[in-house]
């Protein structure tokens, strides 16, 4: 039986890289471009069409025009990717019509790169960088030893200074093929080659013969394919991409969603044909569990053990559900991922229900993700006419479907209880647990339920080992985290790091900082769950326990930045008017308890607080907290408490002085207009919203407080610095 | 001796009104939901199908809905009502989507959704006389990187700011009157 899965899977693979042959994915010119929600909304289609256009009119064959899906570069889309037989990679940002017909006559034409376009001017002209694997568990010699290394050999074999980058990554995840430990790995573009390197000897000789001569020096090279090669191959000199470490999005950015002969191509479903192939379950859960993958979707709970607890129920009639409602408002790793490669969520999925023996899935999907929810249909088609859904998968006698469900803008369905009653078509109210859906979930039989994160790792550790994942991240907690990092930082995007990255790591090398020069004020994580972390604590490293014990939870992933201009009582009366208006209404503490807590929070905000009310609050956060039915009202209270904890001076300001020290709060700002630095200009008057601004040309000008509502355009406008906000 | 009632089969007249209610493909699509063993599961499913087609849930459509999927009327409203996705009025041909997730918020979605209201004139949740705007609030549309958005009909505009919001608004207006005149021809 296994050698039939074996060659049935070796021929879909022979299928795949003909199809891919077929395009031309490795013989002609490709322009790869973007396309996701996000890309799409930048302009990605219009950029699409010109392409298309301008290659039609060329009238060259040897292009081809390529989708991707997003690889998390938010600010900078469209991206767009030239990759030329041989050459380095050169990826685009904000490429609009004008930008891609220039690209296509300059670059692809002419050969020349359209370097003010590059993004993050990485293009410059060099010709073959060094990658430099800096992760944790990485080998003996520390990389800025190593860095020196090459730049001493190189300047002694004579390579040209500006030709070569040397680029010191966040971690290649190329260790999964380092059997011996004390080497390094480096690699080198655009030949893509991975070299181990033990010593000094060892640099001189790829300084000498590679750099220098141009010839791969064979006998250091590492034959085997890591997991994020091809992304560091495509997006390595850019430095938001090389601190990363890419594996629940191995394929963001590289594979064609829509194309199943890409995936597999890419040895996807490998996996699942490897544990098909063996014939064990249980190993595959034992993997599972010494790989310390924990849940992604924000409770961290082992997947290992849910597996098992699902596998040892005695009733057979069992459930898998992939939950995708990704409700917490300012994440979107789940999304860009299933819009991004489905597939990988789906081998997952297969490779989970082998594991407990369910033959039923289900997608949860939320109904505000329509293209993602195209893509995984898609997927499943595609799946389906390839044997690898449906009876007998690969010829293994697993027999499974899956099938997409949608939610309807309920955040409380992401809450597992609730979205099992929103799958059987009813009110998405959560109930008590235990039973946990292990137990009896849906329909009564027993569920296991993950996250789209969590499943989309399942394929990697199955194929690299559970070793390579457990020491990629922290003692109890393997792997990396995909954050949505968003807010008042440099580079919004999406961030895969390992567990136990600092936050200040993510936030100021991966992100870029705070825009404008102002000063951070706080991280929040976890969503309308979660807490603010302020600056003081930014070197702590991330992970499940860590950010709880800070009074904040990981979360799903959404990380906002918040800067000076950030009201802390404000960011707090945000999200309690988010958890009141989710809040289903079943259990009296967190109906109720949100509401009075919003009530309290109002009153600060608007000047009205009194002495009394901070304890007022304390002791209802922690009611609510204590008694309240599921994880919705149970957490709620965190934003309360943690910006309490870490910003109770910003409370205080507002009950005791009646002043909102980032001048968030309307009723408690003022504006004002110094008259000796009025010089009349107008400026202000002109842009009023409400005209309260009365006052000649060239004569001072005066606010009308009566009317005023506080927009604060005065204050952006006056170019004289006379508009006074206290 | 019990009074008898005669028996009101007017299970064939219920059907036909049902089915006339909705459309030939949201009628089949039932018809496929009601062969699986669990078929009320599907209540949420089909209407979202509903209120694709007729941009939301009217009365009759949510009875045509539990009649044909055999479910309680009550059920039917419990469910449209719990969900937010769900609309139970018409809206406006152009309906406007502010992001209020949190990283549209902290960068500064309020001042985009108090410009849109003074612009149309309406409040969230309200459409314009005209009957050309619906103004609505939503929760992260999953491109915070392009903080802050908002979204009309299915296209997102990111990095939005209160300036922009005339010059968009009028660019969907003489789309609306390009349209009439194209379809008046
Ligand atoms: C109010 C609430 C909302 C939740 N929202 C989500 C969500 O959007 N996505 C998600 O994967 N898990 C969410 N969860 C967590 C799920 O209940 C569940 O723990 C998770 O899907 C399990 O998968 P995992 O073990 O792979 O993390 C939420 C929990 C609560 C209490
Ligand atoms: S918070 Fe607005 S798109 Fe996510």
């Amino acid at each position: 039986m296994g050698k039939d899965i074996s060659s049935r899977y070796a021929a879909l693979c022979e299928t795949a890289q003909a199809a891919c042959d077929t395009l031309g994915l490795s013989s002609k010119i490709i322009i790869q471009v973007g396309s996701a929600t996000c890309e799409n909304a930048a302009g990605a289609t219009e950029v699409w069409k010109e392409f298309e256009r301008n290659i039609r009119t060329s009238g060259r064959e040897d292009i081809q025009l390529h989708h991707v899906g997003c690889t998390g570069r938010c600010s900078r889309e469209p991206i767009v990717g030239v990759l030329m037989p041989d050459k380095m990679p050169v990826l685009y940002q904000k490429v609009t019509r004008d930008i891609a017909h220039e690209i296509f006559t300059r670059h692809i034409q002419g050969g020349e790169v359209v370097a003010g376009a590059a993004l993050e001017k990485s293009a410059a002209p060099m010709q073959r960088q060094v990658i430099l694997c800096e992760a944790r568990h990485c080998g003996n010699t520390s990389c800025s030893d190593l860095g020196d290394w090459f730049r001493e050999e190189m300047e002694k074999a004579g390579v040209d200074e500006d030709a070569v980058a040397l680029t010191q990554a966040g971690g290649m995840g190329f260790c999964t093929m380092r059997k011996n430990t004390g080497t390094n790995c480096i690699l080198v573009r655009p030949e893509n080659v991975i070299y181990f390197i033990k010593d000094r000897a060892d640099v001189e000789r790829i300084a000498r013969e590679h750099l220098a001569g141009g010839r791969i020096v064979d006998s250091l090279r590492c034959k085997e394919e890591s997991i994020s090669v091809r992304f560091f191959d495509r997006y390595g000199d850019v430095a938001f991409f090389n601190q990363q470490n890419r594996i629940a999005l191995r394929n963001a950015g590289i594979v064609d969603p829509e194309s199943i002969h890409e995936y597999i191509r890419y040895h996807g479903f490998s996996a699942l044909a490897q544990a098909l192939a063996k014939g064990d379950p249980d190993w595959v859960i034992d993997e599972i569990t010494k790989s310390k993958l924990r849940g992604r979707g924000g409770g961290g709970y082992p997947t290992g053990l849910k597996w098992k607890a699902g596998r040892e129920n005695t009733e057979t009639t069992r459930y898998l559900i992939c939950n995708a409602d990704e409700g917490d408002p300012g994440a979107f790793m789940d999304r860009s991922m299933l819009e991004s490669d489905p597939f990988s969520v789906i081998e997952g999925m297969l490779i989970g229900g082998y594991a407990i023996g369910a033959s039923r899935g289900f997608f949860y999907v939320r109904a505000e993700y329509p293209l993602a929810i195209r893509r995984i249909e898609n997927a499943l088609a595609a799946c389906r006419e390839n044997g690898l859904l449906g009876d007998n998968i690969l010829g293994s006698g697993f027999s499974m479907d899956l099938e997409i469900r949608l939610g309807a803008g309920a955040f409380v369905c992401g809450e597992e209880t609730a979205l099992i009653h929103s799958i059987e078509g009813e009110r998405g109210q959560p109930r008590i647990r235990p039973p946990y859906p292990t137990d009896s979930g849906l329909w009564g039989k027993p569920t296991v339920i993950n996250n789209v994160e969590t499943f989309a790792n399942v394929p990697a550790i199955l194929v690299y080992g559970s070793d390579w994942f457990r020491t990629m991240g922290l003692e109890n907690s393997g792997g990396t985290k995909v954050f949505a990092l968003a807010g008042k930082v440099n580079h919004t995007g999406l961030v895969e790091v390992p567990m136990g990255t600092s936050l200040r790591q993510v936030v100021y090398n991966i992100g870029g900082g705070v825009p404008k020069k102002k000063t951070l004020k706080a991280v929040q994580t976890g969503g309308p769950a979660g807490g603010v972390i302020p600056e003081e604590f930014l070197d702590t490293p991330i992970d499940f326990d860590t950010l709880g014990k800070l009074g904040s939870i990981m979360g799903s992933g959404g990380m906002i930045v918040l800067d000076e201009d950030d009201c802390m009582v404000d960011v707090a009366k945000f999200f309690m008017a988010f958890c009141q208006d989710e809040s289903c209404g079943k259990c009296t503490p967190c109906r109720e308890g949100t509401k009075r807590m919003l009530e309290i929070l109002e009153r600060i905000t608007e000047g009205k607080g009194e002495p009394a009310d901070l304890e007022k609050l304390e002791r209802l956060a922690d009611l609510v907290k204590k008694s309240s039915l599921c994880g919705l009202g149970r957490a709620a209270p965190n934003p309360v408490l943690s910006t309490l904890k870490y910003f109770r001076h910003e409370y205080e300001a507002h009950v005791l002085e009646k002043k909102c020290p980032a001048h968030k709060c309307k009723a408690l700002v003022h504006y004002e207009i110094i008259p000796e630095k009025c010089v009349g200009c107008t400026m202000c008057a002109r842009n009023c919203p409400v005209g309260c601004i009365a006052g000649a040309r060239k004569e001072n000008h005066v606010i009308d407080q009566s009317r005023c509502i506080k927009c604060g355009r005065c204050f952006e406008v006056c170019r004289f610095d006379a508009v006074a906000r206290q | 001796m019990m009074p008898v009632t005669t028996a009101t089969n007017n299970r064939e007249e219920v059907r036909r009104r049902s089915i006339e209610a909705l459309t030939p493909e949201i009628v089949a699509y039932i018809e496929t939901c009601a062969q699986d063993a669990h078929a009320s599961s599907h209540l949420i499913g089909v209407l979202h199908k509903v209120q694709a087609h007729f941009g939301y849930l009217g009365r009759e459509q949510m009875d045509a809905v539990a009649q044909l999927l055999q479910v309680p009327a009550s059920k039917v409203t419990g469910v449209a009502t719990f969900y937010h996705f769900f609309r139970l009025e018409p809206r406006g041909r152009f309906v406007i989507n502010v992001c209020l997730g949190t990283a549209c918020y902290v960068k500064g979605a309020e001042r985009v959704a108090d410009r849109l209201c003074e612009e149309l004139g309406i409040h969230f949740g309200e459409t314009t006389r005209d009957g050309l705007f619906s103004l609505e609030g939503t929760r992260c549309l999953g491109t915070c990187g392009l903080a802050p958005v908002i979204m009309i009909e299915d296209r997102i505009f990111g990095d939005m700011t209160p300036d922009q919001v005339p010059a968009l608004l009028e660019k969907h207006v003489l789309q609306a009157q390009r349209e009439d005149r194209q379809n008046g021809d």
